[in-house]
């Protein structure tokens, strides 16, 4: 059970929020309300999936929020072309996964330091979209690219059987397969994995490609919902992203963390916002009040671990 | 020369039961340069670091200008006048000659207007007093290694060092370097200040020290005066003690030739020019002093820093290996030997880490099969009877000795045609050890080619069939078990070329 300490320690909180309102605010578990919590909240989710592996590995991206802008923009466009609404959903994930690649290679072979790489792309590509649509929304979208055709009923039926599958595709190949282990070994000692004979390199290029699609595929998620697309969607997008992996029980110095960690930090911090203003709280809190999460969480976090580095340098000097 | 500027009296210390210093008494005269020479492990570091204050004494007394020092610690040192320069200089590289001089004297208070010309000057004339003229403005970062001793020693001058303890100082200096550092300690001993000088290179010691102190398993052997000692004395003085330990060797009909190395050479990790040889079956020891390569030697093989030149066989078929995925393929393993830092991963659970470098062995189409995977742990428990509740504890909660059995695992899991440990019993209990030990002997049976490298002489003479000796990056010497002593493999390890030595 220890092993799962944070993640437990996030459900209580998620489980206490949901009581207080079930009382104070039934309306808040309206079909239309969580309808709309979970399309709202669903690119921030996916992303996350795919920043869980990066900050597992020991790294960081924060250039996720222009990918996503780039990515979602460029479906856009391409779908105006007249282009299957699928198929523009595929480019924009290749888009990412590009731009991904390019984060990846400068972190993994030139060596740069994650943070120092992807704050870079974060403006590069933010400023390079700028300039490239003149702040100019994409509009006139074709009727099958919105709700990529669908029903509005239908869609965010067909968004949630996605965001499982991901997530529980993501979240059994990082317990199941070689490849996870590989993920946890370098979070935790990319030297030791190295000797090892893990291609550590390699894995952490892989690691931002994957995050770079999964943005793609969340961009286009979150395109679909409206008749217009801005070109500067996603602002802020990569703290809101960090702060569920991490409130999740990922550890930022990487190798420990799990994917339901991931999805229960999601839900705490999607959730708590709106609930305020059910509960007939300013919205101005909302910002505050996250903070005040993110700082509990990484606080419980900081004092689990170092307990257990106590114990296990104890335990070292016995021989 | 005059009275003595340090005494150390009967200085014991234990590391968790283990006696690094047994009741050592050492003098050190003001204007003498006194040279302390032993193996590694011999205790030199630790009297170095009771006399630094950096470690204290169980017992003993040390005494500086006559005066008892009851309580000591870095600042009580410092201010006594007992200075140390490591060999690797420790400055702050991006900050100036006179800003580094200045942290190291000044007084830290924060509010304090700097003085910018009053610390140029101090620097100026501590250098040109440590006989050299270095640009005081210039960044610690732009100086050459010899340079930056300078530095250090104008650091101890302008804390009225009456004691300097130089660690190891030529060790990365060129023969040129070496002289005007020798200018430099000439002047320094004119000044009245004593000095302590460590090295392993005897031919050194003899023309620059005036006095010799030979340390040996944590005791002060003998102290002989320079001029009149020989190396092949020293040599024998450093060693001198029987090899008392029981290896459960075991004569092994040696097979093929598994492994080779022709010319093997790597700039970046400093390993020129090595040829050799490891049958099936046989153990070969690789010895030499700290830094002489060996590490850097294994690291190379197992393709962490790959070679740029020379060949690697493996059962007679040459390989490529340009990473350790392709040392792994080829049927190398490697047990490094900072088992905490590269032997094992201390937050994942034994299970994990058994398995971590040949996990297609318990995996189905990339799809780790955990029942396959926890009987591999639990066999080597077994096995190498690790003790632990379950193959689920966490690794950082092992001893020492039961995190270096599992390290083996990990190895032993891919199944290798040829081992090579690095330090394989170092900080490990005794019992563990001999488990060790007895382990490799039956690996070696079995028709393992093992690579053991080792600092300790015992083990190196007690397991090995043939031992080569490094020095420098290059192979010294290789010596058949019966014609390998101490002295003649201390000998090739400190160049004094007088041992039957046969190249390979």
């Amino acid at each position: 059970m220890k092993r799962y300490g944070q993640e437990i320690s996030v459900a209580i909180a998620i489980a206490a929020l949901g009581i207080v309102l079930a009382f104070a605010a039934p309306g808040y578990f309206s079909r239309e309300n969580l309808s709309d919590l979970f399309l709202s909240n669903m690119p921030v989710l996916v992303v996350a999936v795919g920043m869980t592996l990066v900050i597992l590995t020991g790294e960081i991206d924060v250039s996720v929020g222009s990918i996503f802008a780039i990515c979602g923009v460029a479906a856009g466009v391409i779908a105006k072309a007249g282009v299957p609404a699928l198929i523009a959903c595929l480019a924009a994930c290749l888009i990412g996964a590009a731009l991904g690649a390019l984060n990846g290679a400068l972190v993994a072979y030139v060596r740069i330091p994650s943070i120092v790489v992807t704050l870079a792309t974060l403006t590069a590509l933010r400023d390079g979209l700028r300039w490239a649509t003149q702040g100019a929304w994409v509009s006139d979208l074709p009727l099958g690219f919105q709700w990529f055709g669908l029903t509005q009923r239908v869609y965010p039926v067909v968004a949630l059987i996605t965001s499982v599958a991901l997530v529980a595709a993501v979240g059994w190949g990082l317990r199941n397969l070689a490849a996870g282990r590989a993920i946890y070994a370098t979070g935790s000692n990319a030297e030791a994995a190295r000797v090892a004979g893990i291609g550590t390199h390699k894995l952490v290029f892989l690691v931002f490609v994957f995050t770079g699609a999964l943005t793609g595929l969340a961009a286009v998620f979150n395109s679909v919902r409206f008749d217009q697309i801005p070109s500067n969607a996603g602002l802020g997008l990569e703290l809101k992203v960090i702060a569920a992996v991490v409130v999740g029980g990922t550890a930022i110095t990487g190798g420990r963390g799990s994917m339901a960690g991931t999805v229960l930090g999601v839900i705490l911090l999607g959730t708590i916002g709106p609930a305020l203003t059910f509960l007939g709280t300013s919205a101005y809190w909302e910002q505050a009040l996250q903070g005040v999460v993110i700082l509990a969480a990484i606080t419980i976090e900081a004092l689990r671990s170092r307990a257990e580095k106590r114990e296990a340098g104890l335990a070292a000097h016995r021989v | 020369m005059s009275g003595p500027i340090l005494v150390a009296q009967s200085i014991a210390k234990s590391f968790e039961g283990v006696r690094a210093l047994k009741g050592v008494s050492f003098e050190l005269l003001a204007g003498e340069t006194h040279a302390l020479i032993g193996e590694n492990g011999a205790g030199k570091s630790t009297l170095i670091k009771i006399m630094t204050g950096a470690v204290a004494a169980d017992s003993g007394t040390l005494s500086v200008a006559g005066e008892i020092v009851a309580h000591n610690n870095p600042s009580v040192a410092k201010a006594l006048g007992v200075a140390v320069i490591y060999q690797q200089p420790s400055l702050f590289p991006h900050l100036t000659v006179s800003e580094n001089i200045a942290l190291a004297l000044e007084e830290r208070s924060g509010w304090r207007r700097v003085d910018w010309k009053a610390r140029r000057e101090r620097a100026r004339v501590l250098i040109e007093r440590a006989g050299a003229s270095i640009d005081a403005e210039r960044l610690v970062s732009t100086l050459s290694m010899p340079e930056q001793q300078i530095v250090e020693i104008a650091k101890a001058i302008g804390a009225n060092a009456r004691v300097l303890i130089m660690d190891e100082p030529t060790a990365s200096l060129t023969e040129r370097e070496v002289e005007s550092l020798f200018r430099v300690i000439a002047e320094l001993k004119s000044q009245g200040v004593g000095i302590i000088y460590i090295s392993h290179r005897l031919e050194e010691i003899s023309r620059i020290a005036d006095r010799i102190t030979v340390l040996r398993d944590g005791e002060a052997i003998a102290t002989r005066d320079a001029r009149s000692v020989d190396r092949g004395e020293l040599i024998q003085l450093m060693v001198g003690r029987p090899v008392n330990a029981v290896f459960p060797k075991r004569t092994v009909a040696l097979g093929d030739v598994m492994f080779e190395l022709r010319g093997l050479s790597s700039k970046e990790a400093c390993v020129s020019n090595v040829s050799l040889g490891v049958r099936a079956g046989e153990i070969l020891g690789v010895a030499g002093l700290v830094g002489s390569g060996r590490t850097q030697l294994a690291e190379t093989i197992f393709g962490l820093t790959p070679a740029d030149a020379g060949e690697i066989f493996v059962a007679g078929k040459r390989v490529e290996i340009g990473a350790p995925a392709d040392a792994i393929a080829c049927g190398i393993g490697y047990v490094p030997e900072d088992r905490r830092k590269h032997g094992v991963i201390l937050e994942m659970p034994i299970y994990a880490n058994t398995s971590l470098a040949d996990l297609s062995e318990v995996s189905h189409a990339g799809l780790i099969d955990s029942q396959e995977e926890d009987a591999l742990a639990a066999r080597f428990i077994e096995q190498l009877r690790i003790k632990t509740p379950s193959g689920q504890a966490k690794v950082g909660t092992l001893s020492g000795g039961n995190q270096q059995k599992v390290a083996l695992s990990r190895w032993l899991a891919t199944k290798p045609k040829i081992l090579i440990l690095d330090e394989p019993t170092q900080g490990v209990d005794v019992g563990s050890k001999s488990e060790i030990h007895g382990l490799m002997v039956e690996l070696a049976e079995r028709g393992m080619a093992i690579v053991m490298i080792s600092s300790e002489l015992p083990e190196i003479l007690g397991m090995s069939d043939r031992i080569a000796v490094m020095r420098g990056g290059r192979i010294a010497g290789i010596l058949s078990r019966e014609e390998a002593t101490q002295e003649n493999i201390l000998s090739l390890a400190f160049g004094h070329v007088a041992a039957p030595a046969r190249l390979p």
